[in-house]
C-alpha cells in the first residue's frame, strides 16, 4: 500500500515536471533574409538568443528577398508568425493603419532605446508610437573610381558645380561622368532623394514624399534644373541596364561615379576593385548652408497583431536591440548598427559611413521607396527614370507625378 | 447490360436516365470551370467598383475606377500596346503556314528539323525573354553589336520606348510561329492526295493549288491558329514582365501587365483598380472569343 503510495506521487511528479519539462515556448519568426551574409547574421542572433533563454525555440520560416513583399500580406492576415521582418517608414505603415502590426512602445520605453537607438526612432514613429525595432542600416553616397579620377586629372569634388564641372572633363576623357541602372527603376530614386535633400533640404523632402507638397512646386522644378545638368553625362543606355551592370561599368573604368548604397561595394570589389581604387563621398553640397542631410534605409524586425507569443517576441526585440547583439550582427552583415553603443568593423566604407550618419544634422531620410507610398514611388521613379532619357519632358512628367499625389492625398 | 422485362416497360425512365447522364460526367469540370473561372469573373467585376488594398476594408467608389482609367495615359499606353501586339501577332499565322508548307515533305531527317523549328516552343517563355533580352543587350548583345556594325549608331532595343514593344512582340513571335507551324504540319497530313492529284491533273500548281485546294482543306488549323494567336496576344504578360517589366517608364506595358502592376506588385495593391482594368481586358477579349464561338456554332449547324 505504501509502495503503491509513493509510486503514485512518484507518478504524479514526474507528470508534472514532464509537462513543465516539455513546456519550452515556442517564437516563430518569418524573414526575408534568405542571401547568404543576413542569413548567418540571423543564425548567429538566434543562436545567442536561445542560449540566453533556454526555454525559448525559435522556428524561423525563410523567404526569398522578392516573393516577401508578397507573401507577408498573406500571412500577417491568415497565419501570423510572431516577428516578421519588414522596413521602416512608410514602408510599415500601410500595415500600422491597417492594425496588422503591435505597438511596441513599451519595448523601447523599457530598454532605453529611445536614447540607444536615436538616430533611427522618427522613421520607426507612426501616430507617436513605436511599431517595430531596428536592426541594421547602410549609408548611400557616390563612389568613385579613383584610377578614373587620376587618368582624367581630376580633384574630387567638395559642392555640386565642382561635380558638374568635372563632368566635362570626365567627357573629354571618354568616360561616363555619372552611371546608373535603371532598369529596376529604383536606382533613379538614390540620385533624385539625394538632389532633394541637397537643394531644399530634408523638412522638404520628407513633405514632398509624404504627398504634402505639390510636385508642381518651383522648388522641385529646381531639383530638376540641377539633375539636367548632368543627364548629358549620364551613361546613355541606363533604362536598359541593371544596377550591378553599371557597376561593372565603373569598375572597368568606363564611368567616374556612382549614386549608390553601400552593399555595393561587395560587388564593385567582387569586380577587382580594392580599397585603393574605389572612393567614397558624401554627396557633394548643392544650396549653401544647408543642414546635412543622408539616406540610410532601415531593416527592422516587427510583432504581427496575431503573434501567439507576444512576451518572448518582445524580449527577443529588446534583445536584438543591444549594442553587443548589433555589433555582431552587422559585423557580418558589413552594415551600419543602428545603436550608438556598438562598433562599426575595420573596413574603411563602413567607418566613413558611420562617420556620415552620426554627423548628419539635417535627418536620416530612408529611400524614395520607403519614405512616399508605394503608389506615388511607382509613378514617381519611372519620371524619374523617363527624365533621365527625356529631360525636355520634365513639365509633363511633374503633371503626371501631382495627379497621382492628388489621387492619393484625397 | 441485359434488359429485364421490367426496364422495357418504363422507357420514360430510361430516357431521363439517358438525359441525365451526360449532366453528371460533365459535373466535375463544370463545378470547376464554375468555381475557378465564371465566380472569379464575376468577382473582379464586383471588386472593380471598390477602393481595396487588399488588407483594409473594402471602400464602395461606385464607377470611380473607371473614371480614373479613362483620364490614365498609361492606360491608353498599354491599350495601344495590346493593339500592335494583336495586329503584329497575326504574322505567326501565315509565317507558321510558310514553314509548315516547307516542312511538309519527304526528306531524310525531315524530324529533326521539324523538331529544331517546335523547339522554340517547348522552351518557357521566361527563357525565350532572356534569350532575346541578351540578344538585345547593350554593350555585349548579338543584335546590338550587328547594328552598331552596320549603321554606326548604339540602339538599345529595350531602352527606347518606341522600339521596345516590336522587340518584345518579335520575341513572342518567334515561339507562336512554331506554335502555328505545328497546328498546320498536322493540318497537312490531312489534305487528301486524291484533291492534290486531281488538281494536278487538272493543271493547277503553285498558289492557285495553294489558295485554292490545299487551303480550304486547311481551314480548320487556320482557325485554331488563329484563336490561339488572338488569345496569346491579348494576355501577353511573361515576356513583358521577364523582359523591361513594363519599361522604360512604362512605354512596354500592355493591359495584363498593366493590371498586375496595379493590383498585385510591390508598389501596386490597389485591388478595385487592377480589377477595372481586368475587366476592361475581359472586355476585349470578348469581343474575339464570342465572335470564335459564334463561327464555331454556325459551323456546327451547318455539318448538321
Amino acid at each position: 500500500m505504501k509502495f503503491t503510495k509513493t509510486a503514485l506521487v512518484g507518478a504524479l511528479m514526474l507528470s508534472v515536471a514532464v509537462p513543465a519539462f516539455a513546456q519550452q515556448r515556442s517564437l516563430v519568426i518569418n524573414t526575408d533574409t534568405s542571401d547568404p551574409a543576413p542569413k548567418a547574421a540571423f543564425d548567429a542572433l538566434i543562436a545567442d538568443f536561445e542560449a540566453a533563454n533556454p526555454d525559448v525555440k525559435v522556428t524561423v520560416n525563410l523567404f526569398d528577398h522578392e516573393g516577401y513583399k508578397t507573401a507577408i500580406r498573406n500571412f500577417l492576415t491568415a497565419d501570423s508568425p510572431d516577428l516578421a521582418n519588414w522596413y521602416a517608414g512608410n514602408r510599415m505603415a500601410p500595415f500600422v493603419k491597417a492594425g496588422q502590426f503591435m505597438d511596441v512602445s513599451d519595448v523601447w520605453a523599457e530598454n532605453g532605446l529611445n536614447e540607444s537607438l536615436a538616430s533611427a526612432a522618427s522613421s520607426m514613429t507612426i501616430d507617436g508610437k513605436q511599431w517595430g525595432v531596428p536592426y541594421t542600416y547602410y549609408q548611400w553616397g557616390i563612389y568613385f573610381n579613383k584610377d578614373v579620377y587620376k587618368a582624367a586629372g581630376v580633384e574630387v569634388p567638395k559642392t555640386w558645380d565642382e561635380f558638374v564641372a568635372n563632368c566635362a572633363k570626365f567627357q573629354a576623357a571618354g568616360v561616363d561622368c555619372l552611371t546608373t541602372g535603371s532598369k529596376a527603376l529604383w536606382p533613379t530614386a538614390g540620385i533624385f532623394d539625394y538632389l532633394d535633400l541637397r537643394t531644399n533640404g530634408y523638412d522638404f523632402h520628407m513633405q514632398l514624399t509624404s504627398g504634402d507638397i505639390p510636385w508642381t512646386d518651383d522648388r522641385v522644378k529646381a531639383v530638376f534644373a540641377e539633375w539636367a545638368k548632368v543627364v548629358p553625362y549620364t551613361t546613355a543606355n541606363h533604362a536598359a541596364i541593371d544596377w550591378q551592370d553599371a557597376a561593372a561599368l565603373l569598375v572597368q573604368g568606363k564611368a567616374a561615379n556612382y549614386v549608390m548604397g553601400n552593399f555595393a561595394v561587395a560587388t564593385f570589389k567582387d569586380g577587382g576593385m580594392t580599397n585603393d581604387s574605389l572612393g567614397f563621398m558624401p554627396f557633394p553640397e548643392i544650396t549653401p548652408g544647408l543642414a546635412r542631410a543622408e539616406e540610410a534605409p532601415t531593416d527592422t524586425i516587427h510583432i504581427p497583431a496575431g503573434a501567439k507569443n507576444v512576451a518572448d517576441a518582445k524580449k527577443f526585440l529588446a534583445f536584438m536591440a543591444s549594442a553587443e547583439q548589433q555589433t555582431k550582427m552587422n559585423e557580418t552583415l558589413g552594415q551600419l548598427p543602428i545603436n550608438k553603443d556598438s562598433t562599426v568593423g575595420d573596413d574603411p566604407f563602413l567607418k566613413a559611413g558611420f562617420e556620415l550618419l552620426s554627423t548628419a544634422d539635417g535627418g536620416i531620410a530612408q529611400f524614395f521607396d520607403r519614405d512616399a507610398s508605394a503608389e506615388m514611388a511607382k509613378v514617381g521613379m519611372e519620371g524619374f527614370q523617363e527624365f533621365m532619357v527625356k529631360p525636355d519632358r520634365i513639365d509633363a512628367i511633374l503633371d503626371r507625378l501631382e495627379k497621382t499625389r492628388a489621387r492619393l492625398a484625397k | 447490360m441485359t434488359l429485364s422485362p421490367n426496364s422495357i416497360t418504363a422507357p420514360r425512365k430510361r430516357r431521363s436516365r439517358q438525359a441525365l447522364a451526360p449532366w453528371l460526367f460533365l459535373a466535375p469540370g463544370l463545378a470547376m470551370f464554375l468555381v475557378y473561372v465564371i465566380v472569379p469573373v464575376f468577382q473582379s467585376m464586383w471588386v472593380s467598383f471598390f477602393d481595396w488594398d487588399g488588407l483594409s476594408p473594402k471602400t464602395w467608389v461606385g464607377i470611380a475606377n473607371y473614371i480614373e482609367l479613362i483620364d490614365d495615359e498609361a492606360f491608353y499606353t498599354s491599350l495601344k500596346n495590346n493593339v500592335i501586339w494583336l495586329a503584329l501577332y497575326m504574322l505567326a499565322v501565315p509565317a507558321g503556314l510558310m514553314i509548315a508548307l516547307f516542312l511538309n515533305q519527304t526528306v531524310r531527317g525531315i524530324r529533326i528539323y521539324k523538331s529544331l523549328f517546335f523547339f522554340p516552343f517547348v522552351i518557357s517563355q521566361v527563357v525565350v525573354g532572356l534569350i532575346f533580352s541578351w540578344f538585345y543587350a547593350p554593350d555585349f548583345g548579338l543584335l546590338y553589336k550587328l547594328i552598331e556594325w552596320l549603321t554606326g549608331s548604339q540602339v538599345a532595343i529595350l531602352a527606347d520606348e518606341h522600339l521596345v514593344t516590336y522587340g518584345i512582340i518579335a520575341a513572342g513571335l518567334w515561339p507562336q510561329i512554331a506554335y502555328c507551324m505545328i497546328l498546320y504540319l498536322t493540318g497537312l497530313n490531312a489534305v487528301a492526295p486524291d484533291q492534290i492529284e486531281a488538281a494536278r491533273l487538272d493543271g493547277a500548281k503553285g498558289w492557285k493549288m495553294l489558295w485554292y485546294v490545299v487551303l480550304p482543306q486547311l481551314r480548320p488549323a487556320t482557325f485554331i491558329a488563329l484563336v490561339v494567336t488572338v488569345i496569346g496576344a491579348l494576355r501577353s504578360f511573361d515576356l513583358v514582365s521577364i523582359m523591361t517589366s513594363g519599361g522604360p517608364y512604362g512605354s512596354s506595358r500592355v493591359l495584363s501587365y498593366y493590371m498586375y502592376e496595379q493590383a498585385l506588385s510591390e508598389y501596386g495593391y490597389r485591388m478595385g483598380y487592377g480589377a477595372a482594368i481586368a475587366v476592361v481586358l475581359f472586355a476585349i477579349m470578348m469581343i474575339f472569343i464570342s465572335g470564335f464561338i459564334w463561327k464555331m456554332w454556325r459551323d456546327e449547324q451547318g455539318a448538321r
